[in-house]
Formats: C-alpha cells, sequence, structure tokens
C-alpha cells in the first residue's frame, strides 16, 4: 500500500461515484428489510470525505484511512456508519503498526473481526460480513483483482437466501429471506470500484 | 445538568429526536433537575437515525463522576452508542453503561434511582430488571 496523495483522493471519488450512482438501488433493498435510507446514509458518508479529501491527501496513507472511518461514523449514522469506520478506523491503526511490511489480507482480516465485534455478528446473519470475509479469503490466497470483485459480488447476491439475525431486517425474521442485505451490497459496489480502479491503475498486480 | 452532582446522569437515545425528546421531558417532570440528562435523537441532519456525535455530545451533557446510563431504542442506536463511548475515551468510557431496558419505563425508573443517589451498577441493575 502506498501513500501516495493521488491515490487517496482517487479511491475516494471511485468510492463517492459508486455510491451516488448506486443509492437508489440501496435505498430500495433497505426499504424492503429495513428502513429506506441506507443509500441515502452511505452517500452523505462519502460526500463527507470527498468533502475532507484534500486535507486527507495530505496525510500518511493509514491516517487518512483512520480519519476516514471516523468521518464515516460521524456522517453515515444507522448502523452502517459505526460499521464502516469500525473497519476503516481499524485498517488505518493496523496498518500504521504493520508499517511498510504490511500484508494487507491480514490487515483486513483484523479489521473484519472488529467490524464483527462491534455489529455482535457472525458470517451468515445476513450483513456486510457475509462479503467481508469472502473478499479477505480471496485476497489472501492472492486471487486476482477480478476475481476478488466477482466473489464480493455473488456473496452479497448470497445474502438475498439467508435469514438477518442482526439490524433492522432481524425484526422481519423469516420475512427478510429473499432479500439481498443493503450493507452486503453496499460493500460489494465498493469493493469491485476499488478493484477495477486498482486493476486499471496497475495492471500486473 | 453539570458534573458536580454525586448522582449518575441518564442519556436517551432514540431514532426519533420526538421521542428522546417526550421521554427526556418525562424524566425531568418525574425527578427534576437533580440528575444529570441529555438525550440526542436523529441523525446528523434530525431526520430519523442515530448520529455517534451527538451521542458523545449528550454524553458529555449528561456527564456526571458517578457515571452514566445510557437507553437505546433499536440496533444502530445500541451501536452508534458503543462507538460514541469509545471516542469518549478512558477513564471516562469505563464509567458509561448502556443498559439493556425498555426506553420509556427502563430510563424514568433508572432516573429515580439515579436520584437518590445509587451507583451506576444499582440504577443499571434496577432499569434491566425490567427487561424479560
Amino acid at each position: 500500500m502506498q501513500a501516495e496523495p493521488v491515490l487517496v483522493a482517487e479511491l475516494i471519488e471511485v468510492c463517492r461515484a459508486t455510491i451516488a450512482e448506486n443509492a437508489d438501488h440501496l435505498c430500495a433493498l433497505d426499504r424492503a428489510i429495513g428502513d429506506g435510507d441506507h443509500g441515502t446514509n452511505m452517500r452523505r458518508g462519502c460526500e463527507a470525505v470527498s468533502a475532507e479529501g484534500e486535507s486527507l491527501s495530505s496525510l500518511p496513507f493509514p491516517d487518512a484511512v483512520e480519519k476516514i472511518g471516523l468521518t464515516l461514523v460521524m456522517n453515515v449514522g444507522g448502523a452502517a456508519g459505526p460499521l464502516y469506520g469500525t473497519l476503516l478506523i481499524e485498517i488505518g491503526r493496523e496498518l500504521r503498526k504493520s508499517e511498510e511490511k504490511a500484508d494487507f489480507s491480514l490487515v483486513l482480516k483484523q479489521a473484519i473481526d472488529a467490524v464483527a465485534k462491534r455489529g455482535r455478528s457472525h458470517a451468515g446473519d445476513k450483513t456486510l460480513l457475509d462479503v467481508l470475509y469472502p473478499v479477505h479469503a480471496a485476497l489472501a490466497k492472492r486471487s486476482p483483482l477480478g476475481d476478488v470483485a466477482r466473489k464480493a459480488e455473488r456473496s452479497a447476491d448470497r445474502t438475498a437466501a439467508m435469514k438477518a439475525m442482526r439490524g433492522r431486517a432481524a425484526y422481519l425474521g423469516d420475512r427478510s429471506i429473499g432479500h439481498v442485505d443493503p450493507g452486503a451490497s453496499s460493500c460489494a459496489l465498493l469493493t469491485t470500484a476499488i478493484c477495477r480502479y486498482l486493476g486499471e491503475r496497475r495492471p500486473d498486480e | 445538568m453539570n458534573g458536580k452532582t454525586a448522582n449518575v446522569g441518564i442519556v436517551i437515545v432514540s431514532h426519533s429526536p420526538l421521542v428522546a425528546r417526550g421521554i427526556a421531558d418525562m424524566v425531568r417532570q418525574m425527578v427534576g433537575d437533580c440528575v444529570p440528562l441529555a438525550w440526542s435523537g436523529g441523525n446528523v441532519h434530525g431526520d430519523l437515525g442515530t448520529d455517534a456525535g451527538g451521542i458523545l455530545k449528550a454524553i458529555e451533557a449528561a456527564w456526571s463522576d458517578a457515571g452514566v446510563a445510557v437507553f437505546v431504542d433499536l440496533g444502530g442506536a445500541e451501536t452508534n452508542s458503543e462507538m460514541a463511548i469509545e471516542m469518549l475515551g478512558l477513564p471516562r468510557s469505563a464509567l458509561v453503561s448502556i443498559c439493556n431496558a425498555p426506553l420509556v419505563e427502563g430510563a424514568v425508573i433508572a432516573a429515580a434511582e439515579a436520584s437518590g443517589g445509587a451507583s451506576l451498577a444499582k440504577v443499571v441493575a434496577t432499569a434491566e430488571e425490567l427487561s424479560p
């Protein structure tokens, strides 16, 4: 992971644009099993991060990631704010600890575990964890970026068959079955956008 | 609402600003000014939702050296409250408890208990007795 300012700024823009394009879709998914505002909340969070883009770009990469996480906590709201916030705050902290020799898949694993702890959720509970764990598994075995993205999308689709155990959807019980989880979906969209960007930027990896 | 009182503080967190404020009004009527009290309701724009930054401010507003008991409604309120408590940082974060209790009844009975000078553990236990 390099601390190039342009990379941070471009990644922020890639994520903001993806969420903006899909905000209505995410809201529609959330209307089915939640309160219908996941797209709006995520868009607000991404715009807040984007507004800080310039100052974030001047920070060392781990500090920038941690600060993005904090901005998401303060602006996304709902359960998604603390969950995405925890993911990025922990990635930032772990990267800082491990300095240049960071194995990103290990860093990601620790951050995902922190998200699971924050939400008191497990794989199979129909949450964004059902995308994060498979993404980690793909990265750990060094799958090509295109495969990581496809795995994220398929994993999000698979949440449709699951019964929600956490979050607002859990109140619906069996009625949550048959709908893709909005958090898993936003997570897959972001993963896909980041993989595509990194693939275009550094096609050799 | 200051840190000088020895009584445990109470914080109400709801997805709805109206609910949070309404419960705070009920609590205030029950116990008067002898318990530090604050609420946070809605997201950063005041729409339905919860906001970690707002909850953090509420905990600071209701701060008591005897501790603060936090009452939440649905899932996001709890997750955001936990995040806010972490952001408060040690040593104060160790003095804040989220109660597993019904929002209205829990907050009212906790405030009544707190107004008598009960410890944080006692206030939390009394409120949590209401949960099935």
